[in-house]
């Protein structure tokens, strides 16, 4: 190594998010601990898909492990063609998830960066977010021959009636008496009390920390928040993430007192629609900044929020289902665009990105109508990348460069 | 063939067909998507429930509403409708199945301007108690949504006809899947198929009555059998290419059961006409094999699948599904597993409406008849 590459360009330095290795160090422990053998910490493991009710797990002393978080962190560390392709061997067919092919093909080789997620003794399911979901969950309970239980949130294209309150909140309900059977144990409600006190805390931090890049410049930008998403995902309802996030806010509260931007120079403000091209985020990052474009807001790390509104803290178990029903992807379209619109206006973005998702039909079709109204409503110029969250075959370099490159030019 | 002609002739232009019944009849054409419509409850309302398949056209209109990763079904139905060639429908229903339904109802919905709308957001699990609360809460939030919609009252009476005209075409179209199964020279896959497209789109009292006049023909008939062809059973989702049971039938083989929601699924099970009507359309719903977008534990298609196989001593299964079609792609590996386990040869046709692959279909089939 030479004398030049050990100096650190202190600008760039300065810019770096500090917090950035302490979320690392969390993020470990929490996998040690959930890879530990259950002798060991005689907990049970959870599998629980992204959108769904961690809380009453924590309550049970369960280990929730998110199959999703996995399937991003095989995306990251470009590990996903391998993994997708063989589940395609399995007779998986290409076009379905990229998340759900790496996962069912990790399984069966321990694969993937830290060789494989702990074998579940229950799978918990909500089809929030999507139906692959319920099809993928359905796979590792025939693999690993365990209970699974699904919590069905109907569609809210139009409205959230009073019939499927009902249905949501007695499936609330079954579900406690679900882990309740397979742990053993009564379900502790004064406990749900603090473990809800402390999902709600850490839901406001993260919508908190998200709202600092209203500020120019802004202190971070998306592809920060897609790193600093995986607490809210995996630790929502802990101290910890209550404690880790009250830091990392702290932090960009510092960095606007001190006016750090994350970009050098930031000229134009983007929202990025949909989940992170993960064995992309560096390229994309870098392509954005060299334009002095800073993605300053996304729809996606804002939907672990994004039904806040229906959550009554006091009773936390009593408004579980509406809030878990009411997430933006488990509603109609125009629900959707409106939720754009109000960030475009919120974050004064000049811009917005859409990444056309082959693995995610529920975020992606329907965003050409999005694009559309948003010319209507607020007349910016708006992007669609092809790609794929973690399969790397679905990504053209040269195609989505050139794209950028001319999107810039609009932006000018 | 003359004995399916009225069916022939409904299939052969669908719209057309829908469009005189209109002028004819002055009542309303609702368009729907799956077979967990209560077709019962548009029929009760005066109305002609019209299955929406997809004309199988090329697509320009819909491409700039949905990505090349939906299925054909979804991006030709929406062609079909941009291009104003479902301009006779006065509603459209969806009910809630797979991911690219649920935004096609959202697309639809934006795009189009049919004036009623209803979204049946089914459950979609369908083996508990709270489930089956709900799906009844879902049919009859339908009726209202009807009666409100269309200004009109639909009684039990009403609802009770409209019960009794659709078990009877059930009854006879499960009739029809026996002859099929005992003497597929009387009825071939290719006309059943059609008398299938054609009874999702026809008026019900004429299609129970055109129906048995054709069962008691078939009936009356004589053929000599060919007992040598292969026999085989369908499994996957919305085969609306004919040319793939003529395939079928000139590689030696013969159909003797299928799962699909055009097929089997649209007939199985009756519904009872006495008592609370909402929750017996339910109970049907509940105890029929499920569309694999449901889900009714984890081994019930599969189970289904190995049952139909023996019941039918079937040497072989096909599936055929859509192309992008998420629910049944997930599906494959495990039944096809099951099947190997027990020795019964399969083969997978990933088929796209709007492109007929009829030639490489043919050298497959024909290679997998021989195998068998």
């Amino acid at each position: 190594m030479t004398l030049t590459e050990k100096i650190k360009d202190p600008e760039k330095e300065k810019r770096k998010i500090k917090s950035d290795k302490k979320m690392r160090a969390l993020m470990t422990d929490y996998y040690i601990e959930a890879k530990t053998p259950k002798a060991q910490t005689g907990k049970k493991i959870a599998w629980i898909t992204s959108g769904g009710p961690v809380e009453p797990l924590q309550v049970m002393d369960v280990i929730p492990v998110y199959p999703e978080n996995y399937g991003a962190m095989i995306g990251a560390s470009k590990m996903g063609v391998e993994l997708c392709e063989k589940a395609e061997q399995m007779g998986y067919s290409s076009d379905l998830c990229s998340y759900a092919r790496a996962d069912i093909a990790s399984a069966t080789v321990n694969g993937g960066p830290i060789g494989g997620l702990p074998e579940p003794d229950m799978l918990v399911c909500c089809n929030n977010i999507c139906g692959t979901v319920l099809k993928w969950y359905e796979v590792q309970a025939r693999y690993y021959k365990v209970p699974l239980f699904i919590l069905d949130t109907p569609i809210c294209h139009t409205e959230y009636n009073p019939d499927m309150k009902r249905y949501v909140t007695t499936q609330i309900q079954e579900y406690i008496s679900f882990l309740e059977k397979i742990c053993g144990k009564r379900f502790d409600y004064d406990r749900m009390t603090e473990v809800g006190k402390l999902s709600v805390q850490g839901q406001r931090l993260w919508q908190e920390i998200l709202d600092t890049t209203m500020n120019r410049p802004a202190p971070m930008t998306c592809f920060d928040a897609f790193f600093h998403l995986a607490m809210i995902v995996t630790l929502r309802g802990t101290q910890i993430a209550v404690d880790f996030y009250e830091s990392l806010l702290a932090e960009m509260k510092d960095r606007i007192a001190q006016g750090i931007g994350m970009l050098a120079q930031e000229k134009y403000r983007l929202v990025w629609d949909n989940l992170p091209v993960w064995y992309r985020l560096r390229w994309l990052s870098d392509k954005f900044s060299a334009h002095s474009a800073c993605l300053v807001a996304d729809t996606y790390t804002s939907g672990w929020c994004s039904s806040m509104q229906y959550l009554d803290e006091n009773d936390f178990l009593g408004s579980l289902a509406e809030m878990y029903t009411r997430i933006f992807l488990n509603t109609g379209t125009d629900i959707m665009a409106d939720n754009i619109v109000k960030m475009v206006e919120k974050y004064e973005a000049d811009g917005v990105v859409f990444h056309s998702n082959r693995s995610c039909k529920p975020y992606s079709l329907g965003q050409y109508d999005i694009q559309r109204i948003i010319q209507e409503k607020v007349g910016i110029p708006t992007l669609m990348i092809e790609a794929d969250m973690s399969d790397e075959r679905n990504f053209s370099e040269s195609q989505i460069e050139t794209r950028i490159d001319a999107f810039i030019e609009m932006l000018k | 063939m003359e004995r399916i002609g009225i069916f022939k002739q409904i299939v052969s232009n669908p719209c057309e067909y829908a469009r005189n019944w209109k002028e004819k009849t002055r009542g309303k054409v609702i368009g729907n998507f799956c077979s967990y419509t209560p077709e019962e409850l548009i029929t009760a309302a005066g109305a002609l429930p019209f299955r929406i398949l997809g004309s199988g056209a090329t697509i320009s209109k819909a491409n700039a509403f949905l990505q090349a990763y939906s299925c054909s079904l979804v991006r030709g139905a929406l062609e079909d409708s941009l291009e104003g060639r479902l301009n006779f429908l006065d509603g459209t229903v969806f009910p809630h199945t797979c991911d690219s339904i649920q935004r096609l109802s959202d697309i639809w919905r934006m795009n189009t301007n049919y004036a009623f709308h209803a979204d049946l957001i089914m459950p979609v699990k369908l083996d508990t108690e709270s489930a089956e609360q709900y799906m009844i809460s879902v049919i009859r939030k339908f009726r209202k949504d009807l009666e409100t919609g269309f200004g009109i009252r639909i009684t039990d009476e009403m609802l009770k006809k409209a019960i009794q005209t659709s078990n009877q075409v059930r009854a006879s179209l499960a009739k029809l899947y026996e002859i099929r199964k005992n003497s597929p020279e009387k009825l071939k896959s290719s006309e059943l198929h059609t008398v299938f497209k054609a009874s999702m789109v026809m008026d019900r009292n004429q299609l129970a009555d055109a129906l048995r006049e054709l069962i008691t023909f078939l009936e009356d008939e004589k053929i000599a059998e060919t007992p040598n062809a292969k026999r085989i059973v369908l499994t996957g989702g919305l085969c609306s290419m004919p040319d793939i049971y003529d395939v079928i039938e000139s590689s030696n083989g013969a159909v003797v059961w299928d799962d699909f929601c055009t097929g089997s699924r649209y007939f199985e099970g009756q519904i009872n006409e006495e008592g609370d009507l909402e929750k017996n359309i339910a109970s049907r719903y509940i105890s029929r094999i499920v569309c694999p977008a449901k889900h009714s534990g984890i081994y019930a298609r599969g189970n289904y699948l190995l049952d139909k196989v023996r019941e039918n001593h079937a040497d072989g299964v096909i599936f055929v599904f859509l192309k992008f079609c998420d629910p049944h792609s997930f599906d494959y590996p495990y039944m096809k597993e099951m099947l190997e386990k027990e020795g019964i040869p399969s083969m997978l046709f990933e088929i796209e409406e709007q492109t007929s692959s009829g030639g490489q279909l043919q050298t497959r089939c024909e290679a997998f008849m021989e195998m068998l």
